[in-house]
């Protein structure tokens, strides 16, 4: 995003952004909405733990209610995801009647259903961004955490995408230890199919806090991803999602990351499950984060602006244990759920501080973490032919009785 | 930027007709409004409730100077709002005119 600033000091009444968007704005800029739980893959890190239909996720109806909402508050895109969304029945339905109703739709997928034809559909439509997860740039190390089949259907669905004239498609990538020395495989990949390079960070939240310790990027990786995004990060989105790196920002300057680089938890973000629960980021689902329900009377206007969770957080905050750190100013404490999933307090610094000063805290922890609230996770057997979940990173896929082809049916 | 710079109004003719880009929004915030292009999906701030005035009026107005006029900008202020319209050019969220019958007729009749 830019930001004219050409105000800024000329007058002097008018703060800073950043410190405009700490006492939350009037809507959302960016909104995330989970619309189902159900998802043909069971990727290990899943931040949602989804792989089973919630039988109480919103109606159609129900979702158009939502979307007519959005409108009216002038939301102007909403981020799709789940679950996979587009095993919904209506996905495209609902899909359709964001666009033509105002709010543009960005939507995540593994490519599962983005088939030539409808890919040649998304390419005639506007508005629409589509984003497809992959965690690895080589077959090996996607499948390893998403599952067998998903590098070859991720790249499928971008070639059709690329054939069809869907231009600047996004790749989205979770960096991870194993991926982080592949990122300018994962750019020539986007080049090769005109896409756009998205990398996001890793959250220990949902599944991810069960692999967080195994996958997430060591203080020197983080380095080496800082270092990467600053040589070679100009074309690449990052969905402001590495603002703890912005520590490694020399300290007489702004950061070199651009980006708000705020923690915009009920500020400027939220989520909206599939069960039309609101949290206030799609990281952070646990009843402390919820709050409240777009089916609650006042819809989600009301949730927005006036739960008393979101009027907490947008309450100035001191900086706790991280109020004399120098780097302060730049990452404002890094993640809330990732210190909340790590067990680490709020007010002290992110689990991947690259100053290390979570190093002691995270030492001392007694090994009791909090748990998400919802697990849509399937079992670990094989259920009605869907792939199960794999026990662990190490376990070998096969073990966990993935079919060799994913299945095209959906799961719900 | 911090201060008024002329090459930030390089390109931008603010004795011509401007108008907000057909795919752009404002939505009214506390601190000014959020502009987005649902075209380009940029998405941009106006962080002063002068300027958001000022971009308002352009629709309406002969010239991005008599959108200031029209929201009532001090003189001191002017080369700072111009500045703004030039970086709101450059990214696309305001257009070069055409009139449009109203302002036509305001600017035939002054």
């Amino acid at each position: 995003m830019t930001v004219l600033e050409s105000r800024e000091q000329a007058s002097r009444a008018v703060p800073k952004l950043v410190d405009q968007f700490e006492h939350g704005l009037d809507a959302p800029i960016c909104l995330t909405w989970e619309l189902t739980y159900a998802c043909n893959l069971a990727c290990v890190h899943c931040l949602s733990s989804s792989g089973r239909r919630d039988p109480r996720e919103l109606t159609t109806e129900q979702c158009e209610a939502v979307i007519d909402e959005l409108q009216r508050m002038q939301v102007f895109y909403v981020n799709i995801g789940g679950g996979e969304p587009t095993v919904r029945p209506d996905f495209w339905h609902l899909l359709e009647y964001a666009v033509s109703h105002d709010v543009g739709v960005k939507f995540s997928t593994n490519g599962v259903r983005i088939t030539k034809e409808r890919a040649a559909w998304l390419a005639a439509t506007d508005y629409v961004d589509v984003q497809i997860s992959l965690d690895g740039a080589t077959p090996e190390v996607n499948d390893h955490v998403r599952g067998r089949g998903s590098f070859a259907t991720a790249t499928r669905a971008l070639a059709n995408l690329a054939e069809a004239g869907f231009t600047d498609a996004k790749i989205s990538v979770v960096v991870t230890r194993e991926n982080v020395r592949q990122l300018d495989e994962f750019q020539a990949l986007a080049d090769r199919y005109g896409a756009t390079l998205r990398l996001t960070r890793l959250r220990p939240s949902g599944r991810g806090a069960d692999v967080w310790d195994d996958l997430h990027p060591t203080a020197e990786d983080q380095r080496t991803l800082y270092d990467w995004l600053v040589a070679k990060g100009d074309r690449v989105l990052t969905g402001d999602s590495f603002f703890h790196l912005a520590a490694f920002a020399p300290e007489n300057g702004r950061s070199a990351l651009p980006g708000l680089n705020l923690c915009g938890a009920g500020r400027v973000v939220c989520l909206i499950d599939p069960v039309g629960d609101v949290y206030a980021c799609p990281f952070a689902i646990h009843d402390q984060f919820l709050a409240g329900n777009v089916l609650d009377g006042g819809g989600f206007k009301q949730v927005w602006q006036e739960s008393s969770l979101f009027t907490s957080l947008r309450e100035p905050t001191s900086g706790g244990a991280c109020a004399s750190c120098s780097a302060y100013d730049a990452c404002r404490g890094g993640c809330m759920a990732a210190k909340f999933f790590t067990g680490l307090p709020i007010d002290g610094p992110d689990p991947e501080c690259v100053k290390g000063n979570a190093e002691g805290a995270l030492a001392a922890r007694d090994g009791v973490t909090p748990k998400p609230s919802q697990d849509h996770s399937r079992p670990t057997e094989v259920l009605l032919g869907m792939p199960g979940r794999p026990t662990s990173l190490t376990a070998a896929p096969t073990a966990t009785g993935l079919p060799d082809r994913l299945c095209n049916e959906s799961p719900v | 930027m911090s201060s008024p710079d002329p090459d930030l109004q390089q390109g931008f003719d603010a004795h011509a007709p401007w108008r907000r880009t057909p795919s752009v929004v404002l939505r009214p915030e506390p601190f000014g409004a959020l502009v987005y292009d649902f075209g380009s999906r940029r998405l941009s701030f106006l962080k002063d409730r002068a300027l958001v005035r000022v971009v308002e009026a352009l629709d309406g107005s002969a010239s991005a100077e008599a959108a200031l006029d029209v929201a009532g900008v001090p003189e001191a202020d002017r080369p700072l709002h111009l500045a703004a319209l030039g970086a709101l050019a450059r990214s696309g969220m305001i257009s070069p005119g055409p009139l449009d019958s109203d302002a036509h007729d305001r600017a035939v009749a002054s």
